[in-house]
Parts: structure tokens; sequence; C-alpha cells
């Protein structure tokens, strides 16, 4: 019977396969739902600060922070890029990279320099690779992301854009729709659009303690922080959905391989059997003969 | 008699405490705030500290234990942006510098030229490996 054995550890080591994809798919299903409900636990804060910033600007109208006021020209452009510290999630990590690189590439062409500030090890380590430049960076994040990591980096943003060193900040990460689909997506963060913060509630105003300007800068700054805590969550749980559905993908892969790898193994034993039978009745019609 | 007022305590990862008070005081950067139904609507900065909140029906007050934030006052409700890290203008310069020093110390160990075409080439040639790959476990098949 000719390369039954081979068949066999061939068998072997694909079922040894989907059990591990089987695994990871689980453990994805379950840090999915966690994930999902970080990113709708992140919600009620954005709301709530964009209602209070949303207010403050037109209560406010002779104080403008420097993230509200829209620049003349635009010379150098920020990027936050959110990416996944792990890999085997389907083209997740891909499809943000290309819809950042061909943004990159139109920036270049005219001329205008971008700074990257890479949330994530996918995305590091891909800008590292194509040489762009770095001005922060985080990784390792683990399953549930948190504030305290991303201060630093997002303010190295924000002050260059206070400075002037960029006119415009972007962020890119993967928007959840449902489990099977998250999209890319590529928003402008900085200046803050009049129609991001919404209309004015009424003719009211508040009192401030200290002053006004001093909690709008941290209102304005805290609002920022909120959206990329918000992005990082959603990302996050369009990365465990893709995980998810790309190890499902696997295991069925590897099953349907299973299948076949079976029925060839049966075939030559099949085969096999016959030929010896044949054998057998061949010699004894040779000796009855 | 609306002797109760609305109290959300929010953080950027999770809603922390929702609920009716009959009285709360807050931490503010100016001095403790003391705030009663129908206040008058007020924005302030509040410091790291207790939040202490007096339930309708319950004697005990309830703690919440914030790192500062932002307390934002309406007539009926009262909304605290709490922070979720211990936040100071020195330390968020610390958390930046180092941030950026990663970034830099790559850098210095990178020649920085942006090179497109070579991404996509390294890009293109995996691609190739892959069907390679898939192409040749076809056969074994």
């Amino acid at each position: 019977m000719p390369g039954s054995k081979e068949i066999r550890t061939k068998i072997k080591s694909v079922e040894n396969t989907r059990k591990i994809t089987k695994a990871m798919e689980m453990v994805a299903a379950s840090k999915m739902r966690k994930a999902q409900d970080r990113m709708r636990a992140a919600r009620p804060y954005a709301e709530k600060i964009r209602n209070v910033a949303a207010h403050m600007s037109h209560a406010q109208p002779e104080y403008k922070h420097p993230f509200v006021v829209k620049r003349d020209e635009t010379k150098n452009v920020g990027i936050i890029l959110v990416t996944s510290d792990k890999g085997l999630c389907g083209g997740l990590n891909t499809n943000i990279l290309r819809v950042v690189v061909n943004k990159m590439q139109t920036w270049e062409s005219e001329n205008k320099s971008i700074r990257i500030c890479a949330i994530g090890n996918k995305g590091y380590g891909f800008m590292t690779r194509i040489k762009a430049k770095l001005s922060s960076q985080v990784t390792g994040l683990g399953d549930a992301p948190h504030m305290d990591r991303l201060i630093g980096p997002v303010k190295v943003m924000l002050d260059a854009y206070v400075n002037g060193e960029i006119d415009q900040l972007y962020i890119a990460y993967n928007h959840f729709i449902n489990t099977m689909k998250q999209e890319p997506v590529m928003q402008q963060l900085l200046p803050l659009s009049g129609e991001s913060l919404g209309a004015p509630s009424g003719h009211w105003d508040y009192l401030y303690e200290p002053d006004a300007k001093v909690i709008i800068d941290d209102l304005m700054v805290r609002y920022i922080e909120s959206l990329v805590y918000q992005s990082v969550a959603e990302n996050m749980a369009s990365e465990q959905s893709a995980r998810m559905v790309a190890m499902k993908a696997a295991s069925d892969n590897a099953k349907t391989v299973i299948g076949d790898l079976k029925l060839v193994y049966n075939k030559a034993r099949q085969a096999a059997i016959t030929k010896e039978i044949s054998e057998i009745v061949g010699g004894a019609a040779a000796v009855s003969g | 008699m609306a002797s109760k007022i609305q109290i959300e305590v929010v953080s950027a990862e999770e809603s922390i405490f929702s609920g009716e008070a009959e009285f709360i005081v807050a931490p503010g950067l100016m001095g403790e705030l003391g705030i009663y139904p129908r206040h008058t609507p007020l924005l302030t900065n509040i410091k790291a500290g207790a939040l202490r909140i007096k339930l309708p029906n319950e004697n005990d007050e309830q703690l919440i234990f914030i790192s500062g934030g932002i307390l934002e006052i309406q007539p009926g409700l009262v909304t605290v942006l709490a922070d979720t890290a211990i936040r100071g203008h020195d330390l968020d310069e610390a958390k930046a510098l180092e941030a950026k020093r990663l970034a830099e110390e790559l850098i210095k160990s990178n020649a920085s030229e942006v090179n497109y075409a070579q991404a996509q080439a390294e890009l293109s040639e995996a691609l190739a490996q892959l069907q390679a790959i898939s192409r040749l476990r076809k056969k074994i098949h």
C-alpha cells in the first residue's frame, strides 16, 4: 500500500492545525464580545464631552481654541494610525494600511510632509519599513485599551499641531460595522469642524471656575483623546471579529482538506485490498487449474 | 417637589455611576463644591479626590474616588467627566516625551527616506510567495 503512511501523517498534521485554528476562533469570539462592550462603554463620555464642547464654542465666541481655527494653508499633515498588535486577523491591517499609503502618496505628490503616530505593532512595523517619519508610537496595548497609554503619543501630535508643525491631523482605524464587516476609515481630527460639534442648545451660559479658557483647553484635549480612545476600542473590536471570521474560514478549509485526504487514503486502501484479493484468486485458480 | 438631581459619572473607558441623588459634594479646583438640585449651570475642573453622593432614602453617602476631570452642572443634571488616569501638566509632558523618545530612537537606527516602491515590491513579493505556496499545496493534495 504505497504512500498510505504519508497520507496518514498529513491528515494528522492538518487535524492538529484545525484544532489550533478552532481554538483561536473560540478565543477571538469571547474576546470580541468584551471588546464590543468596551467600545460601547466609551460612547457616553465622548457624547457628553461633545455636547459640552459644542455649547461652549457657541457660548464663548470671543475665545477660539487653536483646535477649532482652520489654517489657510496645509503644509504638513499628521496621521494617527491605529492598527492591531497581532496578525492572523484577515485583511484588517492590510486594508487600513492601503488606505493610508494611498493618501500618503497623494500628499507626497503635493509636497506635504507627513508625520505618523503609530498605535499598534502592525502599523508601527510597516511605517518603519517604509521609513516614514514617526513622531510617536505605542505598541503592546493588550486586550483592553487604556487611556493612560494613549495620552503621551496623542499629546505629541496635539503639541505638534499647536506649534504649527502640522496643519491637519487625521486618524485612521477600522470602523466596526458588525461582526462580518469592518471598514477602514480615515477621518480628520484637527482642525475640528463646527459641524462635528453640533448645534448650540439655547442661549444660556455656564459659570466658569476658574475661567472659561482653562476649561475649554482641558476639554478640547480630552475630547480629542476620547475620540482616539474610541477609535482604538473600535479597532480592537474589529480585530477580534476579523480574527474570528478568518479563523473560522481556516477551520472550514482544514475540514475540506481533511475530507479530501481521507478520500485519497481510502481509495489507496481499497486498491491495495482489491489487488491482494485478485492475487489470491489468481493463485488459487492457477493451483486448481 | 423636585428634591433629586440626576448624576452621571462617566470616564472615557466606562460609565462609573448613574442615578439620582439628594446632594453631592465634589472636589472642585477652587475648593469643595456642594451641589443641591436646581443649581445654576456651572463648569469647573475637579481635582483628584472623593465624590460624595447622598442617595435618596439612605443615610450613608456613597463615595466615588476620581483622579480629576471636569464637572458640569445643569439644574437637574450633574455630569462628572472623570479622568481615567492621574493627570497633571508635568505628567502629561513626561508621557509625551517618552513617546517621542521611543520614536526618535527608531529614526536614528534607520536612514529616513520614504520609499514606497520598495514597500510595494516587498508586498508583491510576499503575495507571490503566498500564491506559490497555495499552488504547491494544491499539487500535494
